[in-house]
């Protein structure tokens, strides 16, 4: 259908609204980095000398060389290990007869709404007392806990949807439940385990509440909670603080737009989903 | 059965005939008994993992609920004290009525204006959409720390925010908004409005993308204006994303932490504590761990109640 002139220029006024409102507070932040450390700036202003020093002067303060790194081995790990917990569990409860099936995608659900305030206190002093706390498996394990609900869910919607057909033919042909699996129904899964992956590696790049709390040590910190360190200690160096700032969300702003089309279909989906 | 004996005898021999033909259907079924089994493999380690990490805690938390607690020394019993506690003291019971305060900004705002967007926006197919959608959905893939010293510049004295309104001629409305006792909760609301308007939005716009174009034909037809059109065919369609939205937006409101953590950190004069908030506070620096994880069992125990009302509400037609 046709749009007519006036309600075309209306739509597109207000893209271009909903646009510059979304972009002008990361503008505010990149143009306060580009000023010298220490600088005293009035909002949006554009610097006469655009330099990266207050980057330096982040990178160095808070070592975020060091916390980029703990961030990207946790989603590393997490990655995989929930990937396939979760493709394993959803395949058992879309495909084979589990029993007390219902009992456990019920259990699944519920995660859903869990907030992560309901487990962080006994978390803590359990890993502690064996040892987990500041460590990089204990974050992997609990946040790979946390996202299995939503991949379970995600995994067994998918496999509940593929051709029936396909696994009825292969068992026929005496394939057993594994090769089904692997033989069968993963080489179709593709787009939704990758679209998976991507959603699991934000979430725990993202993670800071649990983070907060499992790692103290500044030496295990992720680039979040490094961040919320970073804050109470540069409060009023605003170029500095809004370099960190950048520091931290660029790698997860490279790794969106490399996979645009994969973050928007999960958070849509996921959201009907979930 | 109301054909007595002879109906029974008729049924008994029945069920003879099928007990010889169904004799390889039973041997076929304590087949399908021994791959039921093995199929808890599959699922075993996904629940093992779940239930150590999340529902085990989960338990615990309320356990440690029932103590008085420093986290260090010996806990001692106090039954559902620390319970009485979250609904009377004001410290505890204001947190959660912010967090009732933030679903306006969180679930309602974004949501009305998701619709209207979606009411002016859904009517016709539009070139470059998928551009914008690039950039209507940065905030949600940006850690929400970083959002929150974000804004946290662009509501400072000399942030952006009063920058603007002295360029539009309203400087006498300039102030600290994060240091306001009665505008902090108001300004950290509206940083989860920017967050989650994106996602609204986008939601219902694929929602609407999906009615059949028919309909619209039909309500153009019989002379529906946009109003009219918007109210009798894309707002009932959109029922199923709506409820999905304000699920997912209810649920950042109530427990949101990261932001309210670096913008104000409860403050001023804990104006702006939300539950999460206090149960970190609480556990990890008052030594009240007992008090925090009541707190925790309550924020989850409203979470869950908000979901099933939302959920009867908007009538799970779409929950598979």
């Amino acid at each position: 259908m046709r749009a007519t002139r006036g309600e075309n220029v209306v739509g597109y006024l207000l893209l271009a609204l909903m646009t510059v409102v979304t972009l002008v507070p990361f503008a505010s932040i990149l143009l306060a980095s580009l000023h010298a450390p220490g600088t005293l700036i009035a909002g949006l202003s554009i610097p006469t000398s655009p330099s990266l020093d207050s980057f330096r002067r982040a990178w160095t303060a808070a070592s975020f060389g060091r916390l980029l790194i703990n961030s990207a081995i946790i989603g590393i790990c997490v990655v995989p290990l929930a990937v396939v917990l979760a493709t394993l569990a959803g395949y058992a409860l879309a495909v084979l007869r589990v029993p007390a099936g219902g009992f456990f995608f019920r259990l699944f659900l519920l995660g859903l709404t869990l907030p992560v305030e309901l487990i962080v206190v006994p978390l803590y002093f359990d890993l502690r007392s064996i040892g987990l706390t500041d460590t990089y498996l204990g974050v992997v394990l609990a946040e790979s806990a946390l996202f299995l609900p939503f991949g379970v869910f995600w995994m067994r919607t998918h496999f509940r949807t593929s051709p029936r057909e396909l696994v009825e033919a292969a068992q026929l042909d005496g394939a057993g439940s594994f090769t089904v699996l692997t033989r069968v129904l993963l080489p179709l899964a593709g787009p939704a385990v990758s679209t998976m992956a991507v959603l699991f590696f934000m979430w725990s790049w993202n993670q800071f509440l649990l983070v907060l709390i499992l790692l103290q040590d500044p030496t295990t910190r992720t680039a979040p909670a490094g961040l919320g360190f970073f804050v109470g200690q540069y409060t009023s160096d605003i170029p500095v603080l809004c370099a960190g700032t950048l520091i931290v969300i660029l790698p997860i702003f490279v790794v969106y737009l490399l996979f645009q089309r994969k973050f928007i279909s999960g958070m849509l989906q996921g959201a009907v989903k979930g | 059965m109301t054909t007595g004996n002879a109906g029974a005898a008729q049924a008994a021999v029945l069920d003879e005939g099928v007990a010889s033909v169904a004799a390889p259907a039973a041997r076929r079924r304590t087949g399908l008994h021994r791959r039921q089994w093995s199929a808890l493999l599959y699922l075993a380690p996904a629940v093992l993992l779940y239930g150590l990490f999340v529902l085990l805690p989960a338990l615990h938390t309320f356990w440690i609920s029932l103590f008085s607690w420093d986290g260090v020394t010996l806990a001692s019993w106090v039954g559902f004290d620390n319970y009485r506690r979250v609904f009377t003291e004001p410290l505890l019971r204001s947190s959660v009525l912010h967090a009732l305060v933030l679903i306006l900004f969180f679930a309602v705002l974004p949501i009305l204006l998701g619709l209207v967007l979606t009411a002016i926006l859904s009517r016709h197919r539009r070139r470059g959409m998928s551009a914008f959608r690039v950039i209507f959905f940065l905030p949600q893939i940006v850690p929400l720390v970083a959002v929150g010293i974000t804004w946290r510049w662009m509501y400072a004295d000399d942030g952006a925010v009063n920058q603007l309104l002295r360029a539009v001629g309203l400087g006498s409305l300039t102030q600290a908004w994060l240091g306001d006792f009665d505008l902090a909760l108001v300004a950290v609301g509206l940083v989860g409005t920017w967050t989650l308007t994106g996602l609204t939005t986008m939601l219902f716009l694929a929602g609407a993308a999906k009615i059949d174009t028919a309909l619209f034909e039909s309500a153009r037809i019989d002379g529906a204006g946009a109003v009219r059109e918007f109210f009798s065919v894309t707002l009932p369609a959109l029922r199923g994303e709506i409820g999905v939205a304000l699920t997912v937006t209810t649920i950042a409101a109530l427990a949101s932490f990261d932001v309210v953590y670096v913008t104000t950190n409860g403050a001023p004069g804990n104006t702006t504590t939300v539950p999460g908030l206090l149960v970190y506070r609480l556990a990890f620096t008052d030594g009240k761990v007992g008090l925090a994880s009541a707190l925790a069992i309550c924020l989850t125990v409203l979470i869950l109640l908000v979901v099933l009302v939302i959920n009867t509400l908007v009538g799970g037609q779409d929950r598979r």
